[in-house]
């Protein structure tokens, strides 16, 4: 008998604009001792179905319309609150996708942890602290005694994780709902975490669902799979029969935008455009405190038309490396040549100049594009700042480069607001490719997008390197991307430089420990 | 933490300073003299007035002859009463402003912070409206407004408390407490309000829910702490503007305190008295605004360990 | 950079930029809406007063004296015999001329001030935020009174004094805004297209700094009113034969007893208009989504 088993399950928001069904009419079961996993892109539903069962959506505007949720021969949608209550934190408990915010910040972890466990099996405070301090040390956190009068801000993001799956965990609960869980980490502490989990859950013998939008993170813990598009499951089945015979359209479209294999590799060799020697950008982190190193004496070379991956977790100096070359933040040291020209001690006249020919697409569309600028006018500045369009053949302009990106022409008076990511990111790209640059720096440009936006994004952006014959700087935490779109990759730690090489000669034989520790950490690296 | 408060000790040293050195040059500046109403004074007779109050030294030396005065903590004598100091009078008006402005502080933060919180608990009903629209009337019904509305209601036309007075007859404090707090509470009603909806809608507020604890913990354990901050914060500013209303509130209720012999002296052109005054309370002020600002980092861990880190 | 004759090239589909949707937003506030029809109507009546006032500002009716409101005289006479609604009039003029001009030296010291301290940063910056600290921790409403002591009860002052307190919130609203504005990646584009910083603060910060300073000018102007109201009632403020609200409410509130229409209709007046612009404030606050307060 499955220990949970939804059935028919609808849930309606009511919104400014009417209703929406985002959950609608879908059915799953979880086996006990197992993981399933719910896969979805965002808006597909997945964690509003899973919130809705504990009763933690918010009544309005959300409301639970038809549908059964069996737990344990009970129906979770028919119990009263204080009924769920007595379910919640200790049969089913949770645990979150970004452990910066989930912790209260204002308690101890300590005072946290017990809380479950007081409320629910009224044991003393001493026996709760007690109970509390062999959890912390099962999920991993060294020295709990004088770590658990701490507060949450005194973790690491992996640490919280930890903090927040030993709170989940204090009660033996049947069932545990892991919502995006990894999302927020790097991808070292990422496979650390989703180790822990299934060890956890293993040992226990709990059932688990976890939810992701990533098929390729829940490629080696997973039982059961749930694919979820749009508030519909459009197909269920166990971990080999998705991975290897899909048979839903949509199920196959999440398969083929995992990123996989390598570009091939470059014909001929070809001349540098860009050289950095030495380079150094230091953070001043106040009087009388060493300056952050964020880039510490990093050099490379980047060859015209190719495109360099820039690979490292945060804290690297990744990001900080392409906002240097565009002189966006201040170098410490070193020298950009670009072309032969220092960029580092350009100025004035000859400083805008430069900036035509180098630019960037940044991480987040929602961040990076001017909320009170229509498309016309983001598009157009650049074209007329440059003197690359008159103010008669602007508009010609700015169409073309609309078509360029693929954004319908009709939306050229439209806001950002009115986009979704993926299309914000083309009017990004759009703005980035309209000074005609030879050089663009493109910092993590797919990461904050949804799997199937990410695959078109990628694809777009391949195919307008071509185009414009671009050479590219493409700055990533995900080593499956960076091979799948870069010539050549440079592996970070710490502001220097760990190794270099194609991305073939990476995978197939990494020199460095942390290379290794990198590629071992790419979730499900069987597929690749 | 300590170093925080050092910290900030330090800064108020300069703004009471500039209060000093500002209101005593201000003072000195004002056209006409202190003794100038006064009809025939014999020359010799102004002239020894003006050595008892050193008005016959340049105004650098009497800067600095106040300053020395101060550092002892003498206020000076005052124009107006012959003979009895600033600080004999600053004494005899303190006890009265003290009390009052502790009740309608407390008024204020009662009231109001309990009707910001219930207010939040259910936002967009009747129990978030008929506060909130109370706490309007607050706001835009001034203090020297109310407190005549209050007097006419209450005590003309009810008759159930009295009019004027402080510590005469009993109930005489409850309507000056109430007018001067109003539109605090109000204040507060709406800080706490909306700290409060802040807090809820953040993710460890989810997370405490997902626990199974009822919702009464989770206001009370997880939200009110980060839900009150922005109101321990305000209480410096509420502090000084206490007591300005106090100058109203205590003219209007005829309490014999600071604020009032304040205003007298305003009109009197007690320049003495107006200038110890001022030091007074601007310092009273500074410390008050400084305190508030300690509390509301001590109740933030985070700011608590940064400033901690000495 | 708006072009006219798109339309020809492609049926564009019309955007609805965020200050439209602030609007359709706002229009739906019906306590906003009254707010801003109240606001209206008063700015209206105060600017044509001398023209509409049913009496003559300094007509006096000794033997009348305080009479009730009547057909005659809408709302009554003070004891003087004057046309209550004329003075009522009259003063609502000083009233909000404080409050708008005020307001107005508030926001232009205040956003010029925070700007730049937000633009320029680093030790400019810590300097001149500094120095607000300094001001701000300044017992300022005393000092007012002060002022007002030493320099007499000087209109124009009054305005300076006013100002000079409200733009310290101004500067830190507007220092805060450009700092998170400028650390947005739009910004950073905006850098890296090669724009002059000039240009940076007006097509891409100001227009995004502008809703929490709309708001927070909305909220400043009914506590600028507060002020003078209380100066004026102390008998600080604005002086006889000059009038407004705060002086009629305090000569209201010592006849009350007697006369409570006196008090009634001034303190009326003043309390619809700070409504009004509360209203209008917190519906401009939801509309454009500023989050935190400010006050």
């Amino acid at each position: 008998m499955p220990l949970l088993s939804v059935r028919d399950l609808q849930v309606d928001f009511t919104t400014r604009n009417g209703r929406i069904t985002a959950v609608n009419g879908i059915g799953f079961d979880v086996e006990p001792g197992q993981i399933t996993a719910i896969i979805g892109e965002s808006g597909s539903g997945k964690s509003v179905a899973c919130y809705s069962l504990l009763g933690l959506l918010p009544t309005p505007p959300a409301s639970i319309e038809r549908g059964s949720a069996v737990f344990d021969g009970r129906d979770l949608l028919q119990m009263s609150e204080r009924e769920l209550r007595e379910i919640r934190g200790r049969d089913i408990a949770m645990i979150f996708q970004d452990p910066m915010t989930c912790l209260n910040p204002y308690m101890t972890v300590g005072n946290q942890l017990v809380e479950p466990l007081i409320y629910h099996r009224k044991v003393t405070r001493a026996q709760a602290r007690e109970r509390a301090l062999e959890l912390l040390a099962e999920v991993g956190l060294r020295d709990p005694q004088a770590t658990i009068d701490q507060y949450p801000h005194q973790f690491s993001g992996g640490m919280r994780q930890r903090v927040m799956i030993a709170m989940a965990l204090i009660n033996e609960p049947r069932l545990l709902i892991a919502d995006e869980p990894t999302t927020a980490l790097d991808v070292t502490i990422q496979a650390q975490i989703l180790e822990l989990i299934a060890e956890l859950q293993r040992k226990r013998n709990i059932g688990v669902i976890f939810i992701s939008h990533d098929l390729s993170v829940v490629a080696d813990i997973a039982d059961e799979i749930v694919v979820m598009e749009k508030g519909h499951v459009v197909e269920r089945g166990d971990r080999q029969a998705i991975f290897q015979a899909a048979e839903h359209p949509y199920t196959q479209k999440l398969l083929a935008a995992i990123p996989a294999g390598s570009k091939p590799p470059a014909d001929a060799a070809r001349e540098d455009l860009i050289q950095v020697r030495n380079l150094c950008t230091w953070f001043s982190q106040g009087r009388g405190a060493e300056p952050l190193r964020a880039v510490d004496d990093v050099s490379f070379t980047v060859q015209r038309g190719e495109v360099l991956g820039l690979v490292g977790e945060s804290g690297s100096g990744k990001s900080t490396i392409g906002r240097s070359l565009l002189r966006l933040v201040p170098v410490t040291s070193g020298e950009v040549l670009f072309d032969g020209t220092d960029v580092t001690g350009l100025a004035g006249a000859g400083l805008k100049q430069m900036r035509r020919r180098m630019q960037m697409i940044f991480q987040d569309p929602y961040a990076s594009l001017n909320p009170r600028m229509s498309v016309y006018d983001t598009l157009a500045e650049p074209l007329l700042l440059h003197g690359i369009a008159t103010r008669k053949t602007v508009e010609q302009g700015v169409l073309q480069l609309m078509d360029d990106v693929g954004l319908a022409r009709a939306f050229v008076r439209k806001y950002p607001h009115e986009f979704s990511g993926g299309q914000r990111q083309r009017i990004a790209i759009g703005r980035a490719l309209a000074t005609r640059p030879e050089f663009v720096v493109a910092d993590e440009p797919v990461s904050a997008l949804d799997v199937t936006i990410q695959a078109q994004i990628l694809e777009l952006m391949l195919e307008l390197g071509r185009e414009y014959g671009l050479t590219m700087l493409f700055v990533s935490h995900d080593l499956a991307v960076v091979r799948h779109i870069a010539d050549r990759i440079l592996v970070l730690y710490k502001g220097r430089v760990v190794e270099q090489g194609t991305g073939d000669a990476l995978f197939n034989a990494p020199k460095e420990d942390y290379t290794r520790q990198l590629l071992q950490a790419i979730p499900g690296r069987g597929l690749l | 933490m300590w170093r925080f408060i050092a910290g900030r000790l330090l800064q108020a040293i300069p703004v009471i300073l500039a209060v000093i050195t500002v209101t005593f040059f201000l003072v000195r500046v004002a056209p006409g003299g202190p003794f100038d109403s006064e009809k025939a004074v014999i020359p010799e007779v102004k002239a020894a007035l003006e050595a008892q109050y050193r008005l016959d030294l340049p105004l650098g030396q009497q800067y600095f002859a106040y300053l020395q005065d101060l550092a002892r903590g003498e206020l000076g004598p005052s124009f107006k009463y012959p003979g009895r100091s600033v600080n004999e009078l600053i004494a005899a008006g303190l006890p009265a402003t003290a009390e009052l402005g502790a009740y309608a502080l407390l008024v204020a933060v009662v009231l109001g912070g309990l009707a910001g919180v219930v207010a939040s608990l259910k936002p967009n009903s009747a129990q978030d409206y008929i506060p909130m629209s109370v706490a309007m009337i607050g706001i835009c019904m001034p203090t020297f407004l109310l407190g005549p509305l209050l007097v006419l209601l209450f005590g003309i036309h009810l008759e159930w408390l009295p009019v004027a007075g402080w510590g005469d007859i009993p109930g005489d404090k409850i309507l000056p407490s109430l007018t001067l707090g109003a539109a605090y509470a109000a204040y507060i009603a709406r800080l706490s309000r909306a700290g409060m909806l802040e807090v809820m809608s953040q993710d460890y507020i989810r997370t405490a829910r997902a626990k199974g604890l009822p919702e009464w913990q989770v206001v009370t354990r997880h939200a009110l702490r980060g839900g009150l901050i922005p109101v321990v914060a305000f209480l410096g500013p509420a502090f000084a503007g206490l007591l300005a209303g106090s100058f109203v509130v205590e003219t209007i209720f005829q309490i014999p305190g600071l604020g009032r012999f304040y205003v007298q002296a305003a009109f009197n052109r007690d320049y003495t008295m107006i200038l110890g005054t001022t030091v007074f309370l601007s310092t009273l002020i500074v410390l008050f605004n400084l305190l508030s600002d300690i509390l509301a980092a001590w109740l933030n861990p985070r700011l608590r360990a940064q400033y901690g880190e000495a | 950079m708006t072009s006219a004759n798109l339309t020809d090239v492609v049926q564009a589909e019309q955007g609805t930029s965020l200050w439209k949707d602030a609007w359709r937003r706002l229009r739906k506030n019906r306590l906003a809406l009254f707010g801003l029809a109240v606001l209206s109507v008063f700015i209206v009546v105060a600017l044509l007063t001398p023209w509409i006032a049913p009496y003559a500002y300094d007509a006096q009716n000794l033997d009348l004296g305080a009479s009730p409101p009547s057909a005659a005289h809408w709302l009554g006479t003070d004891i003087f015999g004057r046309d209550l609604l004329t003075q009522i009039l009259y003063g609502g003029r000083i009233s909000l001329a404080v409050g708008f001009v005020a307001t107005a030296v508030a926001l232009v010291i205040g956003v010029t001030w925070g700007a730049v301290a937000g633009y320029v940063g680093g030790r400019v910056d810590a300097v001149m935020m500094r120095l607000v600290d300094i001001l701000y921790a300044l017992p300022f409403m005393i000092f007012i009174v002060l002022l007002m002591v030493v320099f007499g009860r000087n209109l124009l002052l009054l305005f300076l004094a006013i100002g000079a307190v409200e733009w310290l919130t101004m500067a830190r609203i507007m220092r805060g805004q450009v700092q998170s504005l400028r650390q947005q990646e739009f910004v950073e584009a905006a850098v890296s297209l090669g724009l002059s910083p000039a240009t940076i603060v007006r097509r891409h910060l100001v227009p995004n700094a502008l809703g929490p300073i709309i708001v927070y000018t909305t909220l400043t102007i009914p506590s600028v009113m507060l002020l003078e109201a209380f100066l004026s009632f102390l008998g600080l403020g604005v002086q006889p034969p000059a009038t407004s609200w705060g002086l009629l409410i305090s000569y209201g509130a010592e006849t009350m007893e007697e006369y409570p229409w006196l008090l009634i209709f001034p303190g009326a007046a003043l309390t619809l208009t700070l409504f009004a612009l509360n209203f209008l404030g917190d519906g401009l606050r939801d509309a454009l989504d500023v989050r935190g307060s400010g006050d």
